[in-house]
């Protein structure tokens, strides 16, 4: 992550989370949006609708439904795009089957997904964390994913520059769960020169179009992509499928598949987990959070420490791959863990996993559509 | 023409790494079909590389992994929306979708009713063989009234849709029937769809023997293709035949014909329009 904010050349935006996402997207190299609004990320939708249609290469189209929304950024991204929708709760429920296929496919593509409370149409407008497990299991099959999140408005921007890089490096839908205070909160940011961020494109083949094999294994693991009608021809399927990816049940090949594409994301787990430690060092007592909750522990951490309580906070950016290292870093040294989040305990089941009895889990949850203030996770900082 | 006749041309265009035999029961009409998309690409002389061909999920969604265009095999019902996202994503390309009767009218139902409305360049291929044939003879959306099928076993209730007249009422470029009986006829309709802007559908009669013939009075795939030959009624003539006697007869031919740009074609006039703006 760059910008402090201080430097020259950089704009000063005010601007509400939804906003920023866009801003970073079209930093990164977005050229498609295809989706169906719904609070709280129509704005993203809206900005798209706006901005879009007036770059060189932009294509937006407003589709009949999220499920056909996702259809079409995948087929953007296939056609050599970098592609994004966005959405919210029922939306992404909606979306399930095909995040599975770009996954099974190795479709570079953003997703943002705006939480609302739920189950079902639940809290429209209120914000809540409650998609965080729907995000990694949501769809059918072992799979890996990536799941970022983001906790101010500068953030917005800055971590999907962060998803269209990530997607494109590793083929792979990335996940953007944003939370409603984040997405709608209005902050001064900055936005760098487009040069000041390290921009990634998917690697394309070089060989000739008849040595190329679509899914061979790579030292990286990950296949080059070449877009669809650039001579190089070949069969996309969601169906288990060889290196040439043609159809295949042996389960020899199913697992080299299966296996590769874990590994490519695996293999570079301190690449794609972001983590921000802010007084861990020598903390006790660990708050481990993400999204607008982050910015409530941060307050609470701040305080707790000027009451001479060697608290700490454990920000995360990327929820998966869990970043269990740096979680085992902190419980060497801390009695007591807690974790805040707007969910019935979504990601302290990850927390639990890994501390595995070691020191004292604490959660504290809200469902109702309220925030997370300060003052909870404070008081439940000085409870342990 | 070329000079290559009937195999030549079809060997020419299969993926020779790909693994045969297909899928496919004998019989089976979806095979015929992907033999008249192929002479219909070879005879506008399409460069293979700027094909791609959509398929959904159904013994129909199979064929695409055969032929040696760009292929995508989808999820079922979305094909449309994948082909949205490719020829938005590059209007250069011919994007030609597979589907079947249950993908394009049941669960795709919704993306077909909005790529009509949106009129975007794509050729849209409807395979209908009145059933669900892939997951084992399951009534589908034209599975006609009283038929009998895997989820009808008292005889299909609900009415059927007329895949010419959703299409034609949803605001498609072009709308055909055709059926795998009548070759030469269905080779001319499918060169006309790809080759015409917008969206362009076709309905194709390609029977299924294996799922819906055997149990409704048709033992053999020898009597569907009679039951086609004895019922197929060009429009022409159809037309002017009276309301009794068209009961049971099957109109085929081109039902509408218009000339809207495809809503890639707009959006670049609109692009053009908006920079031309910004300079
Ligand atoms: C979301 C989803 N639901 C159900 C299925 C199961 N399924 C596979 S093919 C098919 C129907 C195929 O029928 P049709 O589209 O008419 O094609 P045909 O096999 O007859 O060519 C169904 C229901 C699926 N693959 N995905
Ligand atoms: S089940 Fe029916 S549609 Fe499928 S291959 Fe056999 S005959 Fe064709």
């Amino acid at each position: 992550m760059s910008a402090n904010g201080k430097k020259k050349g950089r704009k000063a935006l005010f601007a509400q989370g939804n906003e920023a996402v866009v801003e970073g997207a079209l930093i990164a190299g977005c050229s498609f949006y295809a989706g169906y609004p719904i609070t709280p990320s129509s704005e993203i939708m809206e900005s798209m609708a706006q901005k879009l249609p007036s770059r060189p290469e932009g294509v937006f189209v407003q589709m009949e439904d999220e499920i056909g929304g996702l259809g079409a950024v995948i087929g953007a991204s296939l056609a050599g795009r970098k592609a994004m929708t966005a959405t919210s709760g029922p939306g992404f429920s909606l979306m399930q089957e095909h995040i599975g296929y770009a996954c099974m496919v190795e479709a570079p593509l953003v997703l943002v997904n705006v939480m609302r409370g739920g189950p079902s149409t639940g809290l429209p407008t209120s914000p809540a964390q409650g998609d965080v497990q729907q995000a990694r299991w949501g769809t059918h099959g072992d799979h890996p994913i990536i799941v970022l999140s983001a906790s101010d408005v500068q953030e917005c921007l800055e971590m999907t520059v962060t998803a269209f890089n990530m997607a494109e490096k590793y083929r792979t839908p990335v996940i953007l769960l944003l939370d409603e205070i984040t997405a709608h909160t209005r902050e001064k940011i900055f936005v760098p020169p487009v040069e000041e961020f390290e921009i990634v494109n998917r690697t394309t083949p070089t060989m000739p179009p008849e040595w190329y094999k679509p899914y061979e294994e790579t030292v990286r693991g990950v296949p080059p992509m070449p877009p669809l009608g650039s001579g190089y021809r070949f069969h996309v399927t969601g169906l288990s499928h060889d290196i040439n990816g043609f159809p295949t049940s042996r389960p020899d090949e199913v697992v080299a598949l299966m296996d590769r594409m874990h590994r490519k994301i695996d293999q570079f787990l301190y690449q794609v987990q972001i983590v921000r430690e802010i007084e861990c060092a020598d903390c006790e007592v660990c708050v481990v959070a993400y999204g607008s909750v982050a910015r409530s522990a941060e307050l609470a951490v701040t305080q707790a420490r000027g009451q001479g309580l060697k608290a700490g906070l454990l920000k995360l950016g990327t929820l998966f791959p869990f970043p269990r290292r740096a979680l085992e870093k902190i419980l060497g040294h801390s009695r007591a863990v807690i974790v805040p989040e707007m969910n019935m305990g979504q990601i302290s089941r990850e927390v639990k996993r890994v501390n595995n009895g070691r020191a004292q889990v604490r959660t504290v949850n809200r469902v109702d559509g309220q925030i997370i203030t300060p003052d909870e996770i404070l008081k439940a900082i000085k409870k342990v | 023409m070329s000079e290559f006749t009937g195999n030549e041309i079809i060997h020419q265009y299969l993926r020779h790494n790909k693994k045969f035999p297909h899928v496919l029961c004998p019989g089976c009409g979806h095979g015929i079909v992907l033999g008249s998309l192929i002479r219909s690409v070879h005879s506008l002389a399409l460069p293979k590389d700027d094909v791609v061909l959509v398929a959904g999920i159904g013994c129909s969604g199979r064929l695409a992994v055969y032929v040696d265009f760009n292929t995508v095999h989808t999820t079922h019902g979305r094909a449309l929306t994948f082909a949205t996202g490719i020829k938005m994503a590059n209007p250069k390309l011919k994007v030609i979708c597979i589907m079947g009767d249950g993908d394009a009218l049941s669960i795709g139902g919704n993306h077909l009713i909005h790529a009509a409305r949106r009129n975007i360049g794509i050729t849209a291929l409807i395979l209908n063989n009145n059933i669900y044939g892939m997951t084992g003879g399951q009534c589908s959306p034209t599975t006609p009234e009283g038929a009998w099928s895997m989820t009808s076993p008292f005889g299909q209730m609900e009415k059927s849709f007329d895949v010419v007249e959703l299409g034609a009422a949803a605001g498609a470029n072009f709308v055909a029937r055709g059926t795998v009986f009548h070759i030469h006829n269905l080779d001319r309709i499918v060169t006309r769809a790809i080759e015409r802007p917008g969206f362009n559908l076709v309905e194709i009669v390609s029977p299924c023997h294996t799922q819906f013939g055997r149990k409704n009075k048709y033992k053999s795939p020898v009597d569907m293709y009679r039951w086609i030959k004895k019922n197929a009624t060009p429009l022409e003539r159809y037309n002017e035949l009276s309301e009794d006697q068209r009961a049971g007869k099957l109109p085929l031919g081109v039902f509408v014909e218009r000339d809207v740009p495809g809503l890639e074609e707009r959006y670049q006039a609109l692009k053009e329009k908006l920079m031309e703006g910004a300079r």
